[in-house]
């Protein structure tokens, strides 16, 4: 707030004017009296009585009021520029100190980062170190051992050494040379029997070429070695490559879900079968084309093999959860080998069971002879029976035969009981006629005459034929 | 004299579910004791005569009987003794006279005497021809040819001393010699009828250590010393046909052995593997570790478990005691062991050179099958190898480092021996440990088998001693 101006106090105030005396005396006994100055108007029936005095004072004591507070506000002002200052100046360094914080932070972290980076350097160079020492200790070991072996070969060519010196000395001071030489009461041949041959150029190079014949054959020996063996591989990784194609073949038949791959293992199979055709030559030719190939198709057949292996595995894990009704899940391969498990297990059960009895049928017999017995009664009984059915045979052949002779018997006899009868037909015709050819002309009778014949000529043929026939039934 | 005959006590076996019992079927005889000295004793190549050699003397006897057929007496204690090819001759090399005495069977009066004079003799051996002799002068300064066909002597320079410096073909055509000259290493080939040098050409080793020619007589495997681990193949034309080496710097090849077949060779080192060589490509097919824990196997691994017998005090009488010393010595039988099973391993001495750790022995048997391996610092342990399978078939532990393993000719049956009174038999069957039934004690040191393999001879320090084994039926 601005001191006030003492000018102002020249300007007469407004404050009071000769209207509102009595009030602004009032009033202002009223502050007087709250800032526990005596009143300086005295009120007594409207009587404006100014007490001098205490007005004097009062206002010596306002003015002295006034210019102590003057002098505090000034020192208030004071006060409050230098504390704005001080504050100002405390703003400026704190900004200025976080900033030097900041960098200070930064600082500290870049440190840090270094001080880890030379920290896990320390530990490699350590474990180099570590490792170095190590390589030290082992050189150092070889270098001992190899060390003493010198040493101790020095030491022992050194002793051989001086033998040599003390030989020597000795063959230089001895008189006598002990000449070295061969005492032999007869030579003896040779162990093959043949006689020692000269050395000349030409056993020199009957050697060499010995020595090479030996070389050659032995590199013979072992290339064939090798082709035999190399005949077999081949035979055994083209055996292995078809039936892992078959193989590949049948379960891609029974699995359906390889319908993409279908197409790519059909050309395989066909590049097979092409493998095959240069390799069905003769198999010494070992091309490297051709092994190549071999190898190559080998390659893939078993990494096709191995992947189908591996989707069959995977699936019998996956098959658990029920995927799809193509795959045979799991459990349920699993139940049905049960089943089949249990299946069989009873069967050989019921095997047993049957060998058992069968076993107890052939031994109730408790001695041989009773069995043996037995045997010849099922013999007997089985004879018996064969003799009764011969029997029976006979019988009904014997009958048969009986009846077949009376057949023709009765055959015959009628055959002759009918030929009587037509020849008594033929009398009685004949009598008839002889007696009716007195009564009849001979006309209609020579008619009959010749038909007789005819007739009876008929007739007997008609009996003989139907004899024939009757013997030939019978 | 005739051989007396005792079946032995003790050849109880226990079986697995993979392995048939056998012991019941074969019985093993065991001939009476002779006397040898230095380990002298060799069978002739036809198998019918059996050589000793006691102190200066030579002791030829028919191996069916065991009747001395000849006697000969050398001027001095031989050193060393052996046949001719075709059994009619046999050399003795005294080598403190520098003396090589050959002895005729067919001729008993016939003699030879090679006198090597003041050059000294530090080995000696015949051709495989059966007619020279080569006689190697001290200080390896030549290697001189004798013949006793005729009066020529040939003389071979600067052989070198190492481990195998020589080898013959398996036909007896070529020999192949190491030698050294100006700080480098070379082979020479020899034609063996008239030592005609054939091939001579500069070996790509840094100090050679060995070299042995393949049963079929094409390959010469060249190998370097401990200090680098290389091995060379040669063709029999002196071409080099390929070189292996595994690993550098550290110790070596230990050991080498071809495959009667001639399809693999087998290289054992000092890193105790065992790495095997194809004869086709001559890289590496397989490699056999020897581990110290054993897991996850088919392996059977078999431990020896001596049983002391029990003595009751009534048993305790001195006759009991001079008659049975077999109440004293302590049976053994093999047991199944559990995998995983642990060897036992004995650590080597760092400080010591040629050290013992590593393949140091390595032998397949006659019909290519199996590969028995013995790793130096787990000597009481023998490995058996299928070499169809590429895998381990059996681990035999003994109770006493072995001395000794070798694979019948004839069949796959493994017989070792450890330096105690008792023989083992190891075959695909199973295994068994038979007592050697003889009075005193019979320290076996060494054995081989008769070429018919039939029979054994056991060599203790001083005595010989014939084991007779049956072939056993398949069951």
């Amino acid at each position: 707030m601005p001191p006030l101006p003492l000018s102002s106090f020249n300007v007469s105030s407004n404050f009071c004017t000769e209207e509102n005396i009595s009030e602004c005396i009032l009033y202002i006994n009223q502050e007087l009296s709250s800032l526990c100055f005596p009143p300086i108007f005295r009120n007594s029936d409207e009587m404006r009585d100014l007490d001098a005095v205490v007005a004097l004072n009062n206002i010596h004591d306002l003015l002295q009021l006034h210019r102590r507070a003057v002098g505090m506000m000034e020192e208030l002002e004071v006060e409050q520029l230098k504390s704005s200052s001080d504050l100002h100046y405390q703003h400026l360094t704190n900004s200025r100190l976080k900033d030097q914080l900041e960098l200070s932070k930064k600082e500290n972290m870049r440190l840090h980062e270094r001080e880890r980076q030379l920290e896990t350097n320390l530990k490699t160079l350590q474990n180099c170190l570590k490792d170095a020492k190590e390589e030290v200790q082992r050189l150092q070991g070889i270098i001992a051992s190899r060390a003493t072996q010198y040493n101790h070969d020095i030491k022992r060519r050194e002793r051989e050494h001086n033998r040599v010196k003390e030989r020597l000395n000795q063959l230089l001071i001895a008189k006598k040379e002990n000449k070295q030489g061969m005492e032999v009461l007869n030579y003896v041949g040779r162990s093959d029997g043949r006689r020692c041959l000269w050395k000349t150029g030409k056993t020199e190079s009957r050697h060499e070429g010995e020595m090479y014949k030996t070389l050659l054959n032995e590199f013979d020996n072992r290339q064939r070695e090798l082709m035999v063996e190399n005949i077999e591989l081949k035979k055994v990784l083209q055996q292995m490559k078809r039936e892992m194609v078959g193989v590949l073949n049948s379960k891609k038949t029974c699995q359906k879900e390889e319908k993409q791959s279908n197409n790519t293992d059909q050309s395989t199979l066909q590049t097979n079968s092409d493998d095959d055709e240069p390799l069905k030559g003769p198999p010494e030719m070992s091309c490297d084309h051709a092994r190549e190939k071999l190898t190559n198709s080998i390659r893939q057949q078993w990494r096709k093999l191995k992947h189908h292996v591996e989707r069959l595995d995977s699936q019998a894990s996956m098959g658990q959860d029920g995927d799809s009704e193509e795959i045979i899940s799991k459990q349920l391969h699993e139940e049905e080998t049960e089943r089949l498990k249990l299946e069989i297990q009873q069967c050989k059960e019921f095997i047993q069971t049957q060998q058992q009895l069968l076993q107890q049928q052939l031994n109730t017999p408790c001695d041989e002879e009773t069995a043996a017995v037995l045997n010849d009664s099922y013999m007997l009984e089985e004879k018996e029976r064969l003799k009764e059915e011969w029997r029976v045979f006979e019988e009904q052949r014997k009958n048969f035969d009986m009846e077949r002779r009376n057949f023709t018997e009765a055959a015959i006899r009628l055959g002759h009981e009918r030929k009587c009868f037509e020849d008594d037909r033929a009398m009685w015709l004949k009598h008839q006629f002889l007696n009716t050819t007195f009564a009849d002309q001979m006309k209609p009778q020579s008619r009959r005459t010749d038909e007789f014949p005819k007739h009876s000529g008929h007739e007997e043929k008609l009996i003989s034929i139907s004899e024939e026939r009757h013997l030939e039934t019978i | 004299m005739s051989y007396l005959t005792k079946t032995s006590s003790d050849q109880s076996l226990r079986y697995s579910k993979r392995f048939a019992v056998y012991s019941s079927s074969s019985t093993m005889n065991f001939s009476e004791v002779f006397k040898q000295s230095n380990q002298l004793c060799k069978v002739s190549p036809d198998g019918k005569y059996l050589a000793t050699c006691v102190q200066y003397r030579l002791v030829v006897r028919d191996f069916n009987t065991l009747q001395i057929v000849h006697l000969y007496t050398c001027l001095d204690q031989v050193m060393h003794m052996e046949w001719s090819s075709d059994s009619l001759f046999i050399l003795c090399a005294m080598y403190k006279r520098g003396l090589v005495q050959v002895w005729s069977l067919e001729q008993p009066d016939w003699h030879c005497k090679i006198d090597e004079g003041s050059i000294g003799l530090v080995s000696s051996r015949w051709s495989p021809d059966g007619r020279h002799i080569l006689n190697t002068t001290e200080f390896n300064l030549r290697v001189t040819v004798w013949s006793l066909c005729t009066k020529s002597v040939s003389y071979i320079k600067y052989p070198k001393a190492c481990q195998k410096g020589l080898d013959f073909t398996a036909d007896g055509r070529y020999m192949a010699l190491a030698e050294r000259r100006e700080c480098k290493d070379y082979i020479s080939v020899f034609v063996c009828d008239d030592w005609h040098l054939l091939r001579h050409f500069e070996s790509e080793t840094q100090d050679l250590a060995g070299l042995e020619w393949s049963p079929n007589g094409c390959v010469l495997a060249v190998w370097d010393n401990c200090l680098e681990y290389k091995v060379l193949l040669y063709s029999l034309d002196g071409r080099l046909l390929s070189s292996y080496s595994a690993y550098e710097w550290s110790l070596g090849i230990k050991s080498v052995a071809w495959s009667s077949s001639s399809q693999f060779l087998a290289v054992g080192s000092y890193d105790e593997k065992v790495r095997i060589l194809n004869h086709i490509t001559w890289k590496k097919i397989t490699e056999f570790e020897h581990p110290a824990t054993i897991m996850n196997t088919k392996a059977v691994v078999f431990k020896e478990v001596e049983k002391r017998p029990v003595v009751g005090s009534e048993d305790l009488s001195i006759h009991q005691l001079t008659m049975d010393n077999l109440l004293f010595s302590t049976q053994s039988k093999y047991e199944i062991k559990q995998l995983p099973a642990q060897v036992p391993v004995i650590k080597p001495d760092a400080d010591r050179a040629n050290p013992k750790i590593g393949i140091s022995a390595l032998a397949f048997s006659s019909d290519n099958r199996y590969l028995a391996t013995k790793n130096d610092n787990m000597p009481q342990s023998l490995w058996v190898w299928d070499m169809q399978r590429l895998s381990l078939l059996a681990i035999l532990e003994q109770t006493a480092p072995m001395r000794c393993f070798v694979w019948d000719p004839r069949r796959p049956r493994l017989a070792l021996c450890t330096g105690n009174n008792k023989v083992y038999l190891w075959s695909p069957a199973g295994c068994v440990s038979v007592n050697v039934p003889v009075e005193g004690s019979f320290q076996v040191q060494s054995l081989f088998w008769h070429c018919s393999g039939s029979s054994l001879v056991l060599l203790s320090k001083e005595h010989i001693c014939l084991c007779y084994v049956e072939a056993e039926e398949e069951k």
